[in-house]
């Protein structure tokens, strides 16, 4: 055994004793586990949010863009700022609607506010259709760090399954509390991994941060400027797509109900002001994949962009540091994922669709052998099918987005009703998944989903507007319990 | 819409102005300041001040907004 595998493994190991300990003399039920009791402060909340954001696509991927396209990977910097700003305004109306309906998931708002169970089955699919691929990257990925970290003696596969194995067991005991508690050692581990080596990368190779830039500026002219080394990701690209993932943001399904964990509003308010100050880590992780290029130019994989720098620049229990970081960073979001897709599917397919006499016990207990069938499947498909599910993960962003006018309608104006937000909705996603899957994304320089996105919302408008107008000519309007009601007041 | 909230989502807007719709204009490598190039200066710039835009937003709703049913 070398070093840098014990670290992993005593980390991976570690982490997960906390995620079950978590638990502590907590009684179990739904609430609890799927949204920890609406008890979290600014700190646990903190942690979570941060946790699920902070996975190792942006690890490896951010670094791998700065490496291989150059300025578009500056979009991952932008969006999460936006999308915490969007925040500010939106999750605050959430959770006030969630506690005083008791909401537990993305679903049941739908179901909630447009009186429709058909509609919250769809959404239910839909999120549970994008979290599947996204849990997969969460596991290739995993498999990816602690393969080359452990300088190849444990297999990809073998990664994936002991830490999955773990993340399985910490979800089942101590549902989101779980994710929450780990996630604090996640953070402290991934911002040191980072701040380590982000900053003392540049010093090491060219002796400061501005003398790397210079050399990176002579020998790569147009890397710092969109499009940077691609020909299509130009700055019309950027605009569209960071607009479209900060609203698209907070409509996954996890990202979404993890506003229902905060103990208040107020809460959820302080943590968009404090949470752009978490995205400043990543502008070292750019640094890291700039030297990168400059130091290794040539890589095969340039997802590896960050490790390879690191395994040529330090000693073994350092990369077994970094590794560790990077698995549990992993880990986290995945647990969170694994959660809400259970909990959807249990509480939102099975029982709204086809048993709503079940009860919260029966559900619960559904939901925690989800947790197993779900994480069985993403081990299957990161095992046998490592590449299909990329261009669905791309569409699983562009699909969650499509919720939003639903949601951002549904909170401010009353008008709207389920017909408009299928119309929007079938539109929306027929859209995306026609200009993706055809090879027509970028189109006209902009994110497909992005334009989908002003379909759906034009078309949402469009059918409350004449559809609310028809139903004034046969009968006066009525306010009788207009859904919406007690928010947009 | 209470005034509080007015003058928050107007100062919310400043990010999406600077950090989208200026891209084009700022889209540039000179000048490079503090060793970074101008582009990822100013996005660097504009993602340190959102959180103090945020917080300022925040001062003005309690300051303006009648005080909501808070728990």
């Amino acid at each position: 055994m070398n070093t840098a595998l014990i670290i992993i493994l005593s980390v991976i190991i570690v982490s997960s004793l906390i995620g079950v300990f978590a638990r502590r003399q907590v009684k179990m039920n739904l609430e609890m586990w799927t949204v920890g009791g609406r008890r979290f402060g600014l700190v646990l909340i903190w942690f979570l949010m941060a946790g699920e954001i902070y996975t190792t696509f942006t690890f490896l991927g951010a670094s791998g863009w700065a490496y291989s396209k150059g300025a578009p990977t500056f979009y991952i910097f932008i969006y999460g700022v936006l999308a915490y700003t969007v925040s500010f305004f939106l999750l605050p109306v959430i959770w006030r609607l969630g506690k005083r309906h008791g909401l537990q998931t993305q679903p049941d708002y739908f179901i909630h506010r447009y009186h429709s169970p058909a509609l919250g089955i769809a959404v239910a699919v839909i999120g549970v259709v994008s979290i599947l691929p996204y849990l997969q990257l969460q596991l290739t990925g995993l498999g990816l760090i602690v393969h080359e970290a452990s300088n190849r003696t444990i297999s990809a596969n073998t990664g994936m399954f002991i830490s999955f194995f773990l993340t399985c067991l910490f979800v089942y005991t101590s549902g989101i509390r779980g994710s929450a508690w780990v996630s604090g050692l996640k953070n402290v581990m991934m911002i040191v991994a980072v701040l380590v080596v982000g900053f003392s990368v540049p010093h090491i190779y060219f002796g400061g941060i501005g003398p790397m830039f210079q050399k990176l500026l002579q020998q790569h002219p147009g890397h710092l400027v969109f499009p940077g080394a691609t020909t299509n990701l130009d700055v019309l690209w950027v605009m569209s797509t960071v607009l479209l993932f900060s609203v698209g943001f907070y409509m996954w399904p996890h990202s979404f109900a993890a506003a229902f964990s905060a103990k208040n509003a107020d809460t959820l308010k302080k943590n968009a002001i404090i949470m752009p100050f978490y995205q400043l880590p990543l502008l070292l992780v750019f640094f890291v994949g700039f030297t990168a290029l400059l130091v290794l130019p040539g890589l095969p994989n340039t997802d590896l962009a960050f490790l390879a720098l690191v395994n040529k620049t330090y000693s073994a229990w350092f990369m077994g540091f970094v590794g560790a970081a990077g698995a549990v960073t992993a880990m986290v979001p995945a647990s969170v994922l694994v959660l809400f897709a259970s909990t959807i599917v249990a509480k939102n397919v099975y029982q709204t669709g086809f048993n709503p006499g079940a009860s919260p016990e029966q559900v619960m207990k559904l939901s925690r052998f989800m947790v197993l069938v779900i994480t069985a499947f993403a081990l299957l498909f990161a095992i046998y099918l490592p590449k299909a599910l990329v261009n669905m993960l791309l569409i699983g962003y562009d699909g969650v987005s499509q919720l939003f006018p639903a949601v951002l309608f549904g909170l401010f104006w009353k008008r709207v009703r389920a017909r408009a937000v299928w119309v929007g909705l079938v539109a929306g996603i027929g859209l995306v998944t026609f200009l993706v899957m055809g090879g027509h994304d970028p189109l006209w320089g902009m994110n497909a989903g992005f334009l989908a996105l002003v379909a759906n919302f034009a078309l949402t408008w469009l059918v409350s507007v004449v559809g609310a107008e028809k139903k004034m000519l046969h009968a006066p309007m009525t306010s009788d319990s207009v859904p919406g009601d007690e928010i947009c007041s | 819409m209470q005034k509080g909230t007015k003058y928050a989502l107007l100062l919310a807007s400043i990010p999406f102005i600077t950090l989208v719709f200026m891209l084009p204009l700022v889209n540039r490598i000179d000048p490079v300041i503090l060793g970074l190039p101008f582009l990822l200066f100013w996005i660097l710039a504009w993602v340190c001040l959102t959180p103090f835009i945020l917080l300022l937003a925040y001062l003005l709703e309690r300051r303006f907004n009648s005080s909501e049913e808070e728990e």
